[in-house]
């Protein structure tokens, strides 16, 4: 099954599935690591449906919450 | 020879380049803070050679303008020999710049920095082999505490003289296939000349269907155009995705292989500094640490600063009367003696006090990494302005200096998002108008009304973003912003920044401030300042200001301190209370920090933003000054 990525729960390991964005943001977050098939895992998002924090290769990246809507993740176990 | 550092934001290349150059080059922990390229020239084994600082870049895909001009340099083709700086925590992902810039066939030399940080994090890279993949010497550093990076300038210049050309590595076998073809197609057309690019590259790029690239020769060859578009639908098909995600999943793919082959993880290290985004980045205690890091900052700066200032005024005040003692006050040669002395004692009393704490600070601030956590934490209510988190980055930065700040402003992606940036910019009080709050508001007034403007200007700024994303409806991209980690500012590195940033104003302002002052002590002399000050007197009678005010308002377009400066000049007594009330020194001050930027400032908008929104962004201040100025002089 999968979800957007602003849906994921905190703590929760996934896995990008598809990114649902054009060209630009597509490219933009292939500089940061994150391709289809990569695993992620969201470490905290902000309040007041703010950005949320992930991690990908040993890396942080902040997402606002746009972004992370045009993420499409599965969940992996 | 020319050596150009290239890398991913954020790997240590200014910190490189500061080595050879002395401190030239701003470095700081947050992604894309160099946004135009510096240059230096130093001796390198007896020879001169010339080193660029290239803006950091995440790929050589052109989607923002540091990246633009990046690859603008590295195109034009008179570089000897590029250093790719890679952070070495991070290999992983910065191979996929070091896979595009093989790419370009240019001699290469790759500098895996901070490689105790990636120890830390239990990263242990195989360097021979990962040469040895590649093709080019691969040499370890510590930029930040000076290590190897002799050895890699010798290696570089080795490298350049040898013209040595690392390997290009293959993808997919179907993928290569579609390059091929389109690589003959690009031959046959003879096109690459134009661009000065190997083929494979251009074909690479039009396959990620580059903007930059495709536009192009969009106009000029329509049929090698239909051709591109047919081996991007090839890959399209039979890869179920777009052709740019294509090349960019086989670069990922690839690195990763060769990430995997070099590495072997152990355990990492953890340290107490990795725990403190549990409070920096809570969304409850984060905005608490956020209010009260600024509340000390700024609590810091006015302590330090008034404890200058005061002894420091006194000294300069008592050598007037002894000045005239010897000179009769009514001479030309006195007039030009107590300008001088005057503008002599702005700069040392009054400036220097101020400016010193806020800029370490400011550096400190940035070294750890602070910034970014406040794009985090800023995020949704910049949102409500019609902008983004990266946003707050030229924000802070424009409490320093506007112009850096509005050079910033690069790193947001949109052009609308830029614009409504910059202007906001402009209206944030930098060190020079904090020096008007401080030494004139919270040394008169209280320090509660210096607040009370700060937080004022925080509204007016909300207030004037929510209008200008009314204007320019469209919605902001959204924020892909890396988080790097803390890094232990060293108090060395944060001094020379201080003293790099400090520099701009004792060459620069310092003696224009001098000047300033003899010339209006000169325009006294001679009783020209009555004239001018009655073609302000509109202005000034509006906002109830003492007639003398008004000659100080045009040196405040040349430089903002100025203009408190030449006040203290103009009522002829640095105590500023006996002459002007409360409410006129708000109000002069309120006025002095919205009415139209600096002359530099409204120079670096012109070059970013172009001149017709300079104007606008110069009318709509000024408009904004004189309302709010008008409106304190009648309910303060």
């Amino acid at each position: 099954m999968t979800i957007t990525l602003d849906l994921a729960k905190k703590s929760q390991k996934v896995k990008v599935a598809d990114i649902s964005g054009g060209w630009g943001i597509r490219q933009r977050l292939g500089c940061l690591g994150i391709h289809p098939g990569d695993i992620i895992t969201v470490k905290r998002s902000a309040i007041m449906r703010g950005p949320i924090l992930i991690s990908v290769h040993g890396n942080q990246v902040a997402l606002g919450r746009g972004v992370a809507r045009k993420i499409i993740v599965e969940a992996v176990e | 020879m020319r050596i150009a550092l290239m890398g991913q934001p954020n790997s240590g290349k200014s910190t490189i380049f500061n080595h050879v150059a002395g401190y030239k080059a701003v470095t700081s922990n947050f992604p894309g803070k160099t946004v135009k390229y510096e240059l230096t020239k130093f001796n390198l084994l007896g020879r001169t050679v010339e080193l660029a600082d290239l803006p950091g870049t995440y790929s050589l895909t052109s989607f923002d303008l540091a990246e633009l001009e990046t690859r603008k340099y590295l195109l034009k083709g008179n570089v000897g020999v590029v250093i790719n700086v890679i952070d070495a925590s991070l290999l992983g992902r910065s191979l996929e710049l070091t896979l595009q810039l093989l790419e370009l066939k240019l001699p290469m030399v790759i500098c895996l920095n901070m490689i105790d940080e990636a120890e830390r994090k239990g990263i242990k890279i195989d360097i021979e082999k990962l040469s040895k993949i590649l093709g080019v010497p691969v040499v370890q550093a510590i930029a930040l505490k000076g290590k190897g990076v002799k050895e890699l300038f010798s290696i570089a210049y080795k490298t350049g003289e040898e013209k040595r050309i690392g390997q290009t590595l293959n993808f997919s076998k179907d993928v290569e296939e579609v390059i091929t073809q389109l690589s003959t197609q690009i031959k046959k057309k003879q096109i690459t000349q134009e661009f000065n690019v190997p083929v494979r590259f251009l074909a690479l790029k039009y396959l990620e269907n580059d903007s930059y690239f495709m536009e192009n020769y969009k106009k000029k060859n329509n049929d090698l155009f239909k051709e591109t578009v047919h081996f991007q639908n090839i890959l399209k098909e039979t890869h179920g995705r777009q052709s740019d995600v294509v090349i960019s999943s086989e670069r990922h793919h690839l690195s990763m292989n060769i990430y995997e082959s070099v590495v072997s993880l152990t355990k990492p290290h953890t340290s107490l500094i990795d725990y403190l985004d549990n409070i920096l980045m809570h969304p409850f205690l984060g905005y608490i640490s956020l209010g009260l890091i600024f509340y000390l900052f700024f609590n810091l700066i006015f302590s330090v600063g008034k404890i200058v200032e005061e002894p420091l005024l006194d000294y300069f005040y008592r050598l007037i009367p002894l000045i005239e003692k010897s000179i009769d006050s009514g001479t030309l040669l006195f007039s030009i003696i107590s300008g001088i002395i005057q503008g002599l004692a702005g700069g040392i009393a009054i400036v220097l006090p101020y400016l010193f704490p806020f800029l370490f600070g400011l550096a400190i601030l940035e070294d750890l990494g602070y910034l970014p956590r406040i794009a985090f934490l800023l995020d949704a209510f910049l949102h409500k302005i019609g902008l983004h988190g990266k946003a707050i980055i030229p924000f802070i930065l424009g409490y320093g200096c506007t112009v850096p700040a509005i050079m910033a402003t690069r790193i947001l992606e949109s052009e609308r998002d830029r614009f409504i940036a910059s202007v906001l910019t402009t209206m944030i009080p930098c060190a020079a108008r904090m020096i008007i709050i401080f030494a004139l508001v919270a040394f008169y007034i209280s320090p509660q009304a210096a607040l009370a403007i700060y937080i004022l200007n925080i509204i007016v700024i909300i207030i004037s973003g929510k209008i200008l994303s009314r204007l320019l409806p469209e919605i902001t991209p959204g924020m892909i912003l890396e988080i790097p980690a803390y890094h232990i500012p060293s108090i060395k590195v944060a001094l020379a920044k201080t003293w790099l940033r400090m520099k701009e104003f004792i060459f620069v302002a310092w003696p224009l401030l001098i000047v300033g002052s003899t010339i209006l002590s000169l325009l006294k002399y001679y009783k020209t300042d009555i004239l001018i000050n009655n073609l302000f007197s509109p202005l000034t009678s509006l906002l109830g200001l003492p007639l003398v005010v008004g000659t100080t308002l045009i040196f405040g377009v040349l430089r903002k301190e100025l203009s408190m400066l030449m006040l203290i000049q103009a009522i002829g007594t640095s105590n500023v209370a006996a002459v002007m009330s409360a409410t006129q020194i708000m109000t002069f001050t309120i006025f002095v920090i919205f009415y139209v930027p600096c002359v530099a400032t409204i120079a670096v908008l012109w070059k970013e933003i172009g001149s017709k929104r300079t104007l606008f962004a110069v009318a709509f201040t000024f408009v904004l000054a004189v309302i709010l100025a008008t409106i304190t002089r009648f309910i303060y």
